[in-house]
């Protein structure tokens, strides 16, 4: 059955123009982003899974709250041979068979223990506190170096754009993982030793960094290709025209215009960078233990996924609930920062 | 809406302001230096390509060979269709693109390779009103911040830019308190308010319009024309008006150029143009507009030129209109006609040229601003006007 | 292939009737159409003039169904040879679509697959519509490709849309667009991005062709040279609704509507002497979500008056010229004098107060 290319295009070019007479009659008053919030505020959807998100942070941010208070536990701390009273009967935190206890729903060890006695839900959360401290800083900083490449190499024509264009090439010429095991593995052996900065092999820093080197590529080169279509528009002409020099334009005229992309990008890219650095830490190459994160508790639980399957499971739905919501969440501000993508349907 | 009020608050030392009416082309001979020149400007642009070092395998001749004096004060209306050179002059003149050869001259001084710091106290006296009102204006901006950016980029205390800028807005025919509002709250029209708005914020000597009406509807369009009219008057500005369109260029213009495939076609006071046209293209361009009269238009004598305009990157030889002229003949193909010049300062560069007496023809000498590729052979009286010729296309 | 539906006897190709079209959108309903009603008869050319907003494109888009959007509601009728097109199944609509009613759009760049060769576009939709074999499809797209003037067919009928200029691809798209013998073509703005010569050429040619095959032919534009050149009858359109209806004689030199005579006025003419100051329409075309009470072009018009709050009918208001209608309360009297700003010129005066 033959396509009918006239109808498809029709349709296209009709929406245009139509909407282009509809788009003068907007709110008066309204910018560009308050538009874009009251569409994002009827989404429900993603409303809710950016609530989820932010109740999932502040849960890992009170981690040190539930320590104290409800398990009386740290994360490191081991209660291998400790009992506890559930249900009116004494058990083993670590049975003599070396199964942990799963799920009490009491307050110590509400989750359960993992093979070494710790307290999981509190290993969670505090876990979960290393990993969206990696995930969300890797994030900031991807998304500043990407912007600032993406700047030089869009503006710029010639051997800037040129230079930047092949370090991205080759950065994502390598799979994200392998990237990232390699560098994390060299640099958390000994730690870092350039000049003035030292970094020792345990610190948070060197996955951060890891990572954020790992997915600059995936940012700066989008940006890259807006900033040279941007480049071309006419009020960017009509800057250099009124004698604006070339940094000031990149600021003021085309920066403003990538902040959708920007906004939509690093949303995605925080999910990204928490499942990057989950799997790093679960080939060891991450967070290093006993520091808890998810990665190295799903590592923890895999090898005992049939007896206690809790150990892998938890941490694992952790993560998806997390990246999850920040998925839905960056859909949804994209659609909200571009209703073009859909006609929508009102009541 | 007319609104006479007196001119801006400081203001300037006007220049020896002579109204121009049908001067000859090249107002250095009347006493008043022109505002702004191009000399023999030539702008090609490289097609590069290669494997791993691009190289220039071709250039599209985009203007080739053109000498435009505009006075202070006039309003010097450029026309010609796609790929005619027109925005590429325009472009070179704010020098927004490099000049490949030739000279460009503002108030005498040579900009032609002028950097931005060279350019930075000129760019106060010339500015430039784009086409897309959709796109001249910055979306994610506020319409005052676009109005004020010149006045920023050039100095001007914050406090003072507000009361200017609303000034301004009142100025153009819109109301000062959408000083916060974006563009895409303003119509098509309304933008292009914005645009002019945004010209005039630094009290330019020049403003270049390119094809400023023509994203606009009809009636709106009346509206721009008229506004610009005034604000010419009221600022005592000159324009150079670049346009696709004969019927909008000559309710503004003092005088027009008509170009085709880089090169002048054609230079006339403004009503002369549509009374008298010599060169058989602006004939045809005459032609091809349809008149919004249909018995006009069932009455006329049209001149269709048959075929599509050459490629820039490989131009004809001869004269660049010789392909699709239906008066084109032997020498056409072979000797790029010189610009010659009839009475009343009107340039026309065409071997046979129409609408002229014998003693005009015979009269006429190699003006001055002729392509210096073109040859020194003036049209003889028998090879002008008729309108079939022997020898055909 | 399926048979196309039934010719009715005699009388017009198209009835439109009482058409509507809204589309829901965040800042409310928007009315693109408002009440349009027109009849088009075999051979004839209806130009369908308005500024930007006055719904003409939705129109004529409409008609082929090509604004079916999720928020898009429809009201009225269009009637062609004996089936309904407003709300008509899709499988109707594309047996209608390119072999009964064809359209050219504005900028063919983005009406032709540019991935495609222009050759195997048309027999694609030859194929689609008459189920000839490839040979013959062939043949007949090549000589197509040379009605309507493209030099060296058989060699650039294997060519991509970039290879060819502007112009050449509206005459890509004319190609395309009479491949099936429509009996009607609609035009939306053909011409408006090609420069003046080259319109020239494209507007010849489509008057050639209409010769030729007897089509109809329904122009959307809002250049009245344009219309000046090639139409027999004028529907203006203002803010969704038809404001004057007639032939081509009649609306230029007997206009009706103010708005009418506001848009003949505005118009530089390169054939007359040029005036003082161009006259111009006061004001904006009203928003589309919200229109004023009435007669729309009441903010703009200085010869509003009470009767002007209820919509004017559109119908004739003159003696013995039922085809000549109008949408304005004024007497003809009352018009003939209030449109002559000068003597002889035909024009709208500057309403009081109204923004520029």
């Amino acid at each position: 059955m033959a396509t009918d290319p006239l109808a498809d295009q029709a349709a296209l070019q009709g929406r245009e123009a139509w909407e282009q007479e509809a788009e003068r009659e907007r709110a008066h008053g309204i910018g560009p982003w308050r538009l874009a919030l009251r569409r994002l505020r009827r989404n429900k959807v993603a409303l809710a899974f950016g609530f989820l998100f932010v109740l999932l942070v502040a849960c890992c941010v009170a981690a040190p709250l539930w320590a104290d208070r409800v398990a009386h536990t740290g994360p490191n701390e081991n209660h291998l041979s400790d009992t506890i009273r559930v249900g009116g009967e004494t058990k083993n935190v670590v049975g003599l068979d070396g199964i942990p206890i799963g799920p009490t729903w009491r307050g110590e060890f509400f989750l359960g223990a993992d093979s070494n006695g710790r307290d999981i839900m509190v290993r969670l959360l505090y876990g979960g506190r290393n990993s969206l401290l990696v995930g969300i800083s890797a994030a900031l900083i991807t998304t500043i170096l990407s912007i600032v490449l993406g700047l030089i190499a869009g503006y710029s024509h010639g051997a800037s754009d040129a230079a930047v264009s092949s370090l991205l090439d080759i950065l994502w010429s390598f799979p994200v993982v392998i990237l990232g095991v390699a560098l994390g593995v060299a640099l958390a052996l000994d730690g870092v030793d350039i000049g003035p900065f030292s970094v020792s092999g345990d610190s948070l820093l060197i996955p951060i960094f890891v990572i954020a080197i790992a997915y600059v590529p995936y940012m700066a080169r989008p940006l890259r290709g807006q900033v040279l279509s941007l480049r071309e528009r006419e009020f960017v002409e009509a800057a250099r025209a009124q004698g604006a020099g070339p940094l000031r334009i990149m600021f003021t005229e085309v920066l403003p215009s990538l902040t959708s992309t920007i906004l939509v990008f690093s949303t995605l890219l925080i999910a990204n960078a928490v499942l990057l650095e989950a799997a790093l830490s679960f080939l060891g190459a991450g967070i290093r233990p006993p520091n808890p994160s998810w990665g190295t508790m799903i590592d923890d639980g895999v090898d005992r996924i049939s007896t206690a399957p809790h150990l892998a499971i938890v941490p694992g739905a952790m993560l998806v609930l997390t990246v999850l919501s920040l998925n839905v969440l960056g859909d949804g501000v994209r659609d909200a920062l571009d209703p073009r993508a859909n006609v929508r349907l009102e009541h | 809406m007319t609104q006479h009020r007196s001119g801006p608050e400081q203001a300037r030392p006007l220049a020896n302001v002579e109204t121009t009416q049908a001067e000859a082309g090249g107002a250095s001979t009347d006493g008043s230096a022109p505002l702004v020149e191009v000399e023999h400007l030539k702008v090609f642009f490289p097609i590069k390509s290669g494997l791993f070092f691009d190289r220039e395998v071709a250039r599209v001749h985009a203007v080739n060979d053109v000498t435009l004096s505009i006075a202070e004060g006039e309003t010097m209306g450029l026309v010609g269709e796609s790929g005619c050179g027109k925005t590429t002059i325009s472009r070179a003149i704010m020098r927004l693109v490099d000049s490949t050869e030739g000279a460009i001259r503002f108030r005498g001084q040579d900009v032609t390779h002028a950097g931005r710091r060279r350019m930075e106290p000129l760019r106060r006296e010339m500015q430039m009103v784009f086409q897309d009102p959709f796109a001249s204006l910055n979306p994610r901006k506020r319409v005052g911040q676009i109005i004020g950016l010149p006045l920023r980029l050039h100095g001007s205390e914050r406090k003072e830019i507000e009361p200017q800028v609303r000034e301004l807005l009142a100025r153009v025919g819109l109301h000062k308190e959408h000083v916060n509002r974006f563009p895409h709250e303003f119509s098509g029209g309304q933008r292009q308010r914005i645009g002019v708005a945004r010209a005039l914020a630094l009290e330019p000597r020049l403003i270049v319009l390119d094809e400023p009406v023509s994203a606009l509807d009809v009636s709106v369009q009346a509206q721009i024309i008229n506004l610009l009219d005034d604000l010419q008057d009221d600022f005592k500005l000159t324009y150079l008006f670049v346009a696709h369109d004969l019927s909008v260029v000559r309710h503004v213009s003092d005088r027009i150029a008509v170009m085709y495939l880089g090169k002048l076609m054609e230079v006339s006071p403004a009503e002369e143009l549509y009374t008298k046209p010599i060169h058989p293209y602006t004939s045809a361009l005459l032609s091809a507009i349809p008149i919004p009269d249909p018995e006009e238009n069932r009455r006329r004598e049209r001149m269709v030129v048959s075929g599509e305009p050459p490629n820039p990157i490989n131009p004809p030889s001869g004269c660049v209109f010789h392909t699709r002229c239906p008066r084109a003949t032997d020498v056409c193909r072979t000797l790029e006609p010189p610009l010659a010049r009839y009475p009343n300062g009107h340039l026309a560069a065409c071997h046979h040229p129409m609408n002229v007496s014998p003693e005009e023809v015979k009269a006429t000498e190699k003006d001055r601003t002729s392509p210096l590729s073109a040859g020194d052979e003036l049209p003889a009286a028998s090879g002008a006007n008729g309108s079939g010729l022997g020898d055909g296309h | 292939m399926s048979e196309p539906p039934a010719p009715a006897a005699g009388g017009p190709l198209l009835t439109v009737e009482d058409l509507k079209v809204s589309f829901a959108t965040e800042e409310g309903t928007v009315q693109a159409v408002d009440g349009v009603s027109f009849e088009l008869s075999a051979g004839e050319v209806l130009a369908v003039v308005g500024e930007s907003g006055s719904g003409k494109s939705v129109t004529a888009m409409t008609l082929l169904g090509l604004t079916r959007f999720p928020n898009a509601h429809f009201e009225g009728a269009a009637h062609y040879k004996g089936s309904e097109l407003v709300g008509a199944s899709d499988d109707l609509l594309r047996r209608v679509r390119g072999a009964e009613i064809a359209m050219i759009f504005q900028d063919p760049m983005t009406s032709l697959n540019p991935v495609q060769k222009i050759g195997s576009q048309i027999v694609e939709q030859i194929q689609e519509h008459e189920g000839s074999p490839q040979a013959e499809a062939r043949e007949r797209t090549i000589e197509l490709l040379e009605r309507v003037g493209i030099p060296r067919a058989r060699e650039r009928v294997d060519n991509y849309p970039f290879e060819f200029s502007g112009g050449m691809r509206q005459r890509v798209m004319i190609a395309m667009a009479l491949s099936c013998n429509p009996s009607i073509l609609i035009a939306d703005e053909p011409t408006t991005a090609l420069d003046v010569t080259i319109q020239a050429q494209i507007l010849e040619r489509i008057r050639e062709l209409r010769d030729e095959t007897n089509a109809a032919v329904i122009l959307v534009t809002h250049d009245l040279g344009v219309v000046a050149d090639i139409a027999d009858r004028i529907a203006v359109m203002y803010a969704g609704r038809i404001v004057e209806q007639g032939t081509l004689d009649d609306v230029f030199y007997d206009p009706q509507h103010p708005y009418t005579w506001g848009l003949l006025g505005s118009i530089t003419r390169v054939d007359r002497p040029r005036p003082e100051r161009l006259p111009a329409i006061a004001g904006l075309p009203p928003s589309l979500a919200d229109r004023p009470e009435g007669c729309h072009f009441r903010p703009r018009c200085p010869h509003e008056f009470s009767e002007c709050t209820k919509v004017p009918a559109l119908e004739s208001r003159l003696e013995g010229r039922p085809d000549h209608k109008d949408r304005c309360w004024l007497s003809a009297s009352e018009k003939r004098v209030k449109r002559e700003v000068q003597p002889g010129e035909i024009g709208l005066t500057s309403k009081e107060g109204a923004a520029a």
